[in-house]
Parts: C-alpha cells; sequence; structure tokens
C-alpha cells in the first residue's frame, strides 16, 4: 500500500507548492458548489416549508417525492440536464453546454429535493410545537413560516450542509454537463475522476484528500459561526 | 380596539365527535363580560376540547359557535390564549412579545412601548432580553400571559395554566389573571384544581363526559351542586 503514503505526499506537495493548476480548480469547485447551494437554498427552504404546514391536494405525494428525489442518481441528472441543454435541445440556443453554469443548473436540482425534505421534516416537528400558539396570535400561513423558518434556523445550517455535502461530492452530473475541460469546467471530483482513469491514482488521491480537508474546514467554519450565533440569541 | 366587544359568546347545541365517539355532546350555554368563568371537570371531561371550539382552533361537528358581538370583524384578532405548557418561540423574552404584537399590526414605536409595560407588570422586566427558553417553566406561563396581555384581548382563554407549576409560580399566576381581568378582559379558564377553582371562579361551568352539566355562580356550585357527579367530583370520589 504504497499508494497511500504517496498520496499523502502528493497532497502536501500540491498544498504546499501552492500548485496553480490546484487552486483553479479549487475555486471553480467553490464557485460552482456555492452557487448550486445558494441557489437550492432558495428555492428548497420555503418548498420544504409549505410542505410542513400549509394542507393542499396531492400534499402526500409531493413529501414521498421529494424525499424519492433526495435519492436522485446524479448521471442521469447530468443527463437529463444534456438532453435540455444540448444544441438540439428546448434551451440549446443558449449555448450553456459545457460551462460552469450548466453545471450549476445540474447541482439544483440535484440539492433542491435534499434541501426541502429534510427541512419538510424539522419544520414539521417544529409546527406540531408552534401551530395552537401561532394561530391563536393570528398567524396566517405565509407568516407562520417564516417563524418556522427563523425559529428553525440552527437545525437548517445543517440541512444546508447535508446539500453542500451532496453537490462537493458528486461526480456524475458535472462531468456529463460540463465536460471536465481544462481551465473551463474542470472541479475537483472531475478531476480525480480523470487521474483515476489516468493511472495517476497517487494525485488523484491527493486530490481527494484536498478535497475532504475543504469539506471538513466548511463544516468547521458553519459550525463555530452557528455556536457564536447560538450563543448570542439562544 | 374600540369600544366594541365580540361579546357574548354563545354555544347552541355544540357537538365534537371524533371517529363516531362524542367528545363534546350537545353544549349550550352564554358567555357574557364579567365574570370570571371556570370549566372545571375530571380529566378527559371536554374542557380542554370546549375551549378549542370557543377559541375557533376547531370547527364543531354540530351547532355553532356564535361571538355576538362581532359583526362582521374576525373574532380571533380579540382573543388570546394561554397553554398549558407555554409555547416559547426560539428568541428573547421581549421579541416574543413584540412578534405577537406585530401579527396584530401594531405600529413599531407602539410594540416596544407595550412590551417594556407587560414585562414590568409580570414582573419580567430584566430578563427581557434572556432567550425564552432558558426561563424556568413558572417565568415562561408568566411570559405566556404578558404576551397574551399585550394583545389587549377582550378574552382570555388558560387552558389549565398551572398544571405543572408550583404553588409559588402558581400564585403569581393567577395574580397576572387577575389583573388582566381588572383590565377588563374576560377570563374563562379550566382547571381540574379545586381549590384554584375555588379561588378563582365566579362562574363555575361543570362538564362530565363532555356534557356540560352545570353552569351557575361559583358559590351556589361549591355549597350545593345540583348534579351526582359534581357532587362526588367535589368530595374526590369520582371515578369516570
Amino acid at each position: 500500500m504504497g499508494d497511500i503514503g504517496e498520496a499523502f505526499a502528493a497532497a502536501i506537495r500540491l498544498v504546499v507548492g501552492l500548485d496553480r493548476s490546484l487552486i483553479e480548480i479549487v475555486l471553480l469547485s467553490f464557485q460552482v458548489n456555492l452557487s448550486a447551494v445558494a441557489a437550492a437554498t432558495v428555492l428548497g427552504l420555503p418548498a420544504g416549508a409549505a410542505l410542513a404546514l400549509v394542507q393542499f391536494p396531492g400534499r402526500r405525494a409531493a413529501i414521498v417525492l421529494a424525499n424519492a428525489l433526495m435519492g436522485l442518481p446524479p448521471v442521469v441528472v447530468g443527463l437529463i440536464v444534456y438532453l435540455l441543454l444540448s444544441r438540439a435541445g428546448p434551451f440549446g440556443v443558449f449555448g450553456l453546454l459545457f460551462t460552469p453554469t450548466a453545471m450549476i443548473v445540474a447541482q439544483v436540482i440535484l440539492v433542491t429535493p435534499i434541501i426541502a425534505a429534510l427541512t419538510r421534516q424539522i419544520l414539521e416537528d417544529l409546527w406540531q410545537e408552534y401551530e395552537e400558539q401561532l394561530r391563536s396570535l393570528g398567524a396566517g400561513p405565509g407568516r407562520a413560516m417564516g417563524a418556522l423558518l427563523w425559529d428553525g434556523r440552527y437545525s437548517l445550517t445543517t440541512v444546508v450542509l447535508a446539500g453542500f455535502g451532496r453537490a462537493s461530492a458528486e461526480v456524475g452530473a458535472v462531468m456529463i454537463v460540463g465536460g471536465n475541460i481544462d481551465h473551463v469546467t474542470r472541479i475537483m471530483t472531475t478531476a480525480i475522476a480523470l487521474e483515476v482513469s489516468k493511472g495517476d491514482l497517487a494525485l488523484a488521491l491527493g486530490l481527494g484528500i484536498v478535497l475532504i480537508l475543504l469539506s471538513v474546514g466548511v463544516n468547521t467554519l458553519v459550525l463555530v459561526m452557528r455556536e457564536a450565533m447560538q450563543r448570542e440569541q439562544g | 380596539m374600540g369600544e366594541a366587544t365580540i361579546l357574548p359568546l354563545e354555544l347552541d347545541r355544540v357537538s365534537f365527535v371524533v371517529g363516531g365517539a362524542p367528545l363534546i355532546s350537545d353544549v349550550s350555554c352564554t358567555l357574557a363580560a364579567g365574570p370570571r368563568t371556570v370549566i372545571l371537570g375530571p380529566n378527559g371531561a371536554g374542557k380542554s376540547l370546549l375551549l378549542r371550539l370557543c377559541h375557533g382552533f376547531l370547527q364543531p361537528t354540530s351547532g355553532r359557535v356564535l361571538w355576538h358581538g362581532a359583526n362582521g370583524v374576525d373574532p380571533l384578532r380579540f382573543q388570546a390564549m394561554v397553554f398549558q405548557r407555554p409555547v416559547m418561540l426560539r428568541r428573547s423574552a421581549a421579541a416574543n412579545i413584540l412578534y405577537a404584537l406585530k401579527l396584530r399590526g401594531i405600529p413599531r414605536p407602539e410594540r416596544e412601548r407595550i412590551t417594556a409595560d407587560v414585562l414590568g407588570r409580570t414582573g419580567l422586566a430584566r430578563l427581557a432580553d434572556k432567550p425564552a427558553r432558558v426561563l424556568s417553566v413558572g417565568e415562561q406561563q408568566r411570559l405566556a400571559l404578558a404576551r397574551a396581555w399585550a394583545l389587549k384581548p377582550q378574552v382570555l382563554f388558560l387552558d389549565e395554566p398551572t398544571a405543572s407549576l408550583d404553588p409559588a409560580a402558581t400564585f403569581a399566576v393567577e395574580g397576572i389573571v387577575n389583573a388582566i381581568r381588572a383590565g377588563g378582559t374576560c377570563i374563562v379558564m379550566t382547571t381540574h384544581d379545586l381549590a384554584q377553582a375555588r379561588r378563582m371562579a365566579d362562574e363555575v361551568m361543570f362538564l362530565h363526559h363532555g356534557r356540560l352539566l352545570e353552569k351557575t355562580p361559583a358559590a351556589s356550585f361549591f355549597a350545593a351542586p345540583a348534579s351526582e357527579p359534581a357532587r362526588a367530583f367535589l368530595k374526590g370520589e369520582l371515578s369516570w
């Protein structure tokens, strides 16, 4: 298992050497993943809140669907977005295929159901506690959703982190719609896949270690911020 | 809120049935401003359910809940309710009250003033900035009362407001309820605590198996209850 030791050496060389192409890949990864998670959060939080407390026909089916979509296979999403964005597809005129925007679109589709479904679960539990009090105070569904999202904010950071985890870990969708083009659409996971297929396992593993460290860093940062906020506001 | 009152409240042959089981059966009565009404009865008599039917949380299976003075306005805007377990939003004590006032459309400077006022009256001024959920249960219930008080309701429903409190906290809650009443709010509360009913009731509604057996002035209820279950309940012998 000399590969492992070599991988760590490669990882350290990559980080310490501030390898220019590594930095480029890391920055693009963050840009794509964070944009996708931000958009998915804007879409998923209200959708989850609505599922939690608005009664409408087909609500149970919608909840089952949201839960099921959490497990969407990235390659399938990638393929669908590819078909939609390709020259012959309905959105072909925008010329988005093989751009970071296409990668963001695909990841929004992957992450939104995760954020919506987990938000629904958390806010539904909170609604059990709050419903009578908020109705008594005269809060309509819109106001109630706002109160639930605000009061559930600490638990919801974990939901957003789960979405970020999904976005930063998947390779299937971004590979298909991005194409892993050097300097254009190459991000951490697609670079790892490429190095594996080229047989440079040490470099691949080195990149993997960097990816994991970055993920731990993001989660630590969020946890620290959340605890600071919690201390202040309770 | 004006001088107009949504009272009197009339329950007209109100029944509430769940899965074929009648939980409230054929209750008719009228509640007017003035006396503190205590709804008394053993566990499972339907006290909380009746309160929720009055407050509009539940629609009766049959019969009607009528606010005769409402004249087209939403009667809920002139009511407040305090629950057995206080429901505290995850924000500061003061913010809990400010939020309730915001929902009622009170302008911001007014909100600040009212909040400081009711926190002072309930002895919570020094806890204003504390997160509401770290307060003791007794303090939380006082905060729930302060929040209700801030809304200046015409009718305040209280569902077993002291059931999970110790005697000192119970005493504080009863004092606040009486102070709210002194401001002209009609008080309707449930309890299964006879001693509390003797202290707080001007009028007693006695419920048993979802039926309203008595609605009489408190003095005559405690001196000479008219129904057999009420006599047994007062002697602590009611098995349900």
